[in-house]
């Protein structure tokens, strides 16, 4: 201990000049440059030139005058007709570059008078105090005093600590409406419509799928058994985009022997039919744009690319898991079918998703 | 009525825009209509005579990539079994032969006489069996366009765009649009599935889905862009560019001139 202190003694004794670096203020180093000299503007020099200025300025507030009138015609001159888009576009169109001239004509005619003939002199305002004078704040200390005493806030006790209660308590139910962002939707993120048996069905017509239709190379877009049945009522249709939004799933082929599959999944494919799911890990866009060769799969919306061969592992871009694979087998009948559900959330990380 | 309001729509600065729109869309469709029609011959059996000339000019052309017997090699795919309908995709959009390696084909001038392309077909399709050349009344675009839009996407808008305007993929590849795209290409792309495109084989998107897929597309080309220049139809990637470089620079160049003193 005694050591260090010395140690901190010897260093307090060496003179070492620290650099300052940008905590160092040169006192000269902003110097005040003043007004700049002025500059005579051509018309102030020349009698022709400031009437060209002039002509200019009125020639804007003219074509301001134009423009407007040509708005008030482009409104009953370009007809709409019913909902015929064009007739509504070209109303829309002409009407608003009339207004807009309208108005660009005003502005850029004020502007140009004023920078060309109106005075130019630079002038530089002091900025003044923002602290009161002490008369004003005295006079302000007693306003208040003044206005404490006629209501008797210090006085009644009754009154004043009644306001603090209603002050303490009309936030709260602004607080108790955040209620509605609940509850919380269980296990609704963790579960899709797959379940055990349930048929691969086609995007959108919600027919069955052979092992066989599908071929080397083919992609199929999948809906599980009885969600195209949802779609066909109104009174289901939201039901049905919700449940969709979650069991989207791409099917490929592909040779069998490109695929790696890890001991625990050699029996979710069926000859080399895979099925993934179609949400991105990442923030939820649909991946479903497939290279025949590569076997990479790339969603549009942020590039994150997906090995198909290899469980659909992340190969680039910002998601963070492979996309969660179906297990599929076939049926007596040879459709392709369900061997459940996926094993893991779809979709996007959310806040009590594991991993 | 009527004649005044021709009148004032012949006045409008949009005139000179709307003629040029529309001798493009006539010329447009018109290309389309002509080439359509051409490899419906096609799709007919070949002849043996058409088997040994596509035979020779594939020798000749093709072989050094993809093997005397198209068996394929390091450079190129075997060709056994991948039809006609494949040959005359690749050939007539020029993508095939091709120019150079690299991340996808690009579509280039036609290399082949409509006949030797026929021929090479006919020469690949007696290998085995493999998709054939659309017939005509799969093409006639008379499908259901709201129908075939709601396939397209479904199936192929994530790549192509929502109305066909094309995008990127990995590596350098990307999907090409298919603004000028023939209904027998779009029909031959998705049963073959050319380079990193997946196969739309008749088990996935039947017959009828595919005339409705290309009736789609034709419509969507022939559809007015209301809200004006459309700037390639990409997206926000470029209507946001737009913004941020004109409209914002626009507001720089204002500032700078408020700011101005004058002379």
């Amino acid at each position: 201990m005694s050591e260090k202190k010395n140690d901190l003694v010897k260093h307090e004794e060496v003179e070492y000049q620290y650099d300052a670096g940008l905590a160092k203020v040169n006192a000269d180093k902003f110097a005040d440059p003043g007004i700049e000299p002025h500059r005579v503007r051509m018309t102030d020099k020349s009698v022709k030139h400031e009437k060209t200025a002039a002509r200019q300025v009125a020639a804007l507030f003219f074509i301001s005058i134009a423009g407007s009138i040509f708005a008030i015609w482009a409104y009953f001159g370009f007809r709409v007709y019913g909902f015929d888009l064009n007739s509504i576009r070209n109303n829309a169109l002409f009407l608003g570059l009339g207004i807009a001239l309208g108005m660009l004509g005003i502005g850029i005619g004020a502007v140009h008078w004023a920078k060309t003939l109106m005075p130019d002199a630079e002038v530089s305002e002091a900025r003044h105090q923002t602290r009161g004078t002490e008369e004003t704040r005295a006079a302000a200390l007693e306003v208040i005093k003044l206005a404490d005493e006629e209501s008797g806030f210090s006085r009644r006790k009754l009154i004043r600590r009644s306001l603090y209660g209603a002050l303490a308590l009309f936030p709260i139910p602004g607080l108790v409406i955040f209620r509605d962002l609940g509850p919380n939707p269980s296990d609704k993120l963790k579960h899709t419509m797959w379940s055990a048996g349930a048929k691969l069905m086609r995007d959108p017509s919600g027919t069955p799928i052979k092992a066989s239709d599908v071929q080397v190379g083919s992609v199929f877009h999948v809906i599980p058994e009885g969600l195209a049945e949802l779609g066909e009522s109104d009174a289901t249709y939201g039901k049905m985009l919700e449940e969709k939004a979650k069991a989207a799933v791409l099917l490929v082929r592909v040779d069998p022997a490109d695929l790696k599959e890890s001991d625990a999944r050699k029996d979710w494919s069926y000859q080399g039919i895979v099925a993934y799911s179609k949400i991105c890990t990442h923030v939820g866009c649909p991946v479903a744009l497939y290279e025949q060769h590569t076997h990479h799969l790339l969603c549009p919306c942020h590039q994150s690319t997906f090995d198909l061969t290899d469980e659909c592992k992340v190969i680039f871009g910002p998601a963070s898991r492979p996309l969660p694979q179906l297990p599929i087998t076939v049926d007596a009948e040879g459709y392709l079918v369900a061997r459940s559900d996926f094993n893991e959330p779809v979709g996007p990380s959310f806040w009590d998703r594991k991993a | 009525m009527a004649m005044k309001k021709l009148k004032n729509a012949r006045r409008s600065p949009w005139a000179a825009v709307a003629a040029i729109a529309a001798g493009l869309i006539i010329t447009g469709s018109g290309y389309a209509a002509a080439t359509a029609s051409t490899p419906a011959e096609a799709g007919s059996a070949y002849t043996a005579d058409q088997v040994d000339a596509g035979h020779k000019l594939f020798l000749s052309n093709c072989a050094s990539c993809h093997g005397k017997n198209a068996e394929g090699t390091a450079n190129a795919p075997s060709l056994i079994g991948v039809g006609a309908a494949s040959v005359l995709f690749q050939v007539e959009t020029g993508r095939m032969p091709g120019q150079a390696s690299g991340p996808q084909l690009q579509v280039k001038p036609v290399q082949f006489k409509q006949a030797d392309i026929d021929s090479l077909a006919a020469w690949v399709s007696s290998l085995a069996p493999g998709p054939a050349a659309p017939s005509a009344e799969y093409l006639a675009t008379k499908g259901n366009a709201s129908r075939g839009g709601e396939i397209f996407r479904i199936n192929c808008a994530m790549c192509h765009n929502a109305v066909g305007a094309g995008g990127a993929l990995t590596g350098g590849k990307y999907a090409p649009p298919l603004t000028h795209t023939s209904a027998a290409h779009i029909y031959e792309a998705m049963i073959t599935g050319p380079q990193n495109m997946p196969v739309f084989s008749n088990s996935n998107l039947s017959l009828k889905d595919k005339t409705d897929v290309i009736t789609y597309l034709q419509e969507v080309q022939t559809n007015p862009s209301i809200g004006g220049y459309d700037l390639g139809n990409l997206g926000p990637v470029v209507e946001g560019l737009f913004a941020w470089i004109f409209m914002l620079g626009g507001l720089v160049l204002i500032t700078m001139w408020l700011g101005a003193k004058s002379n």
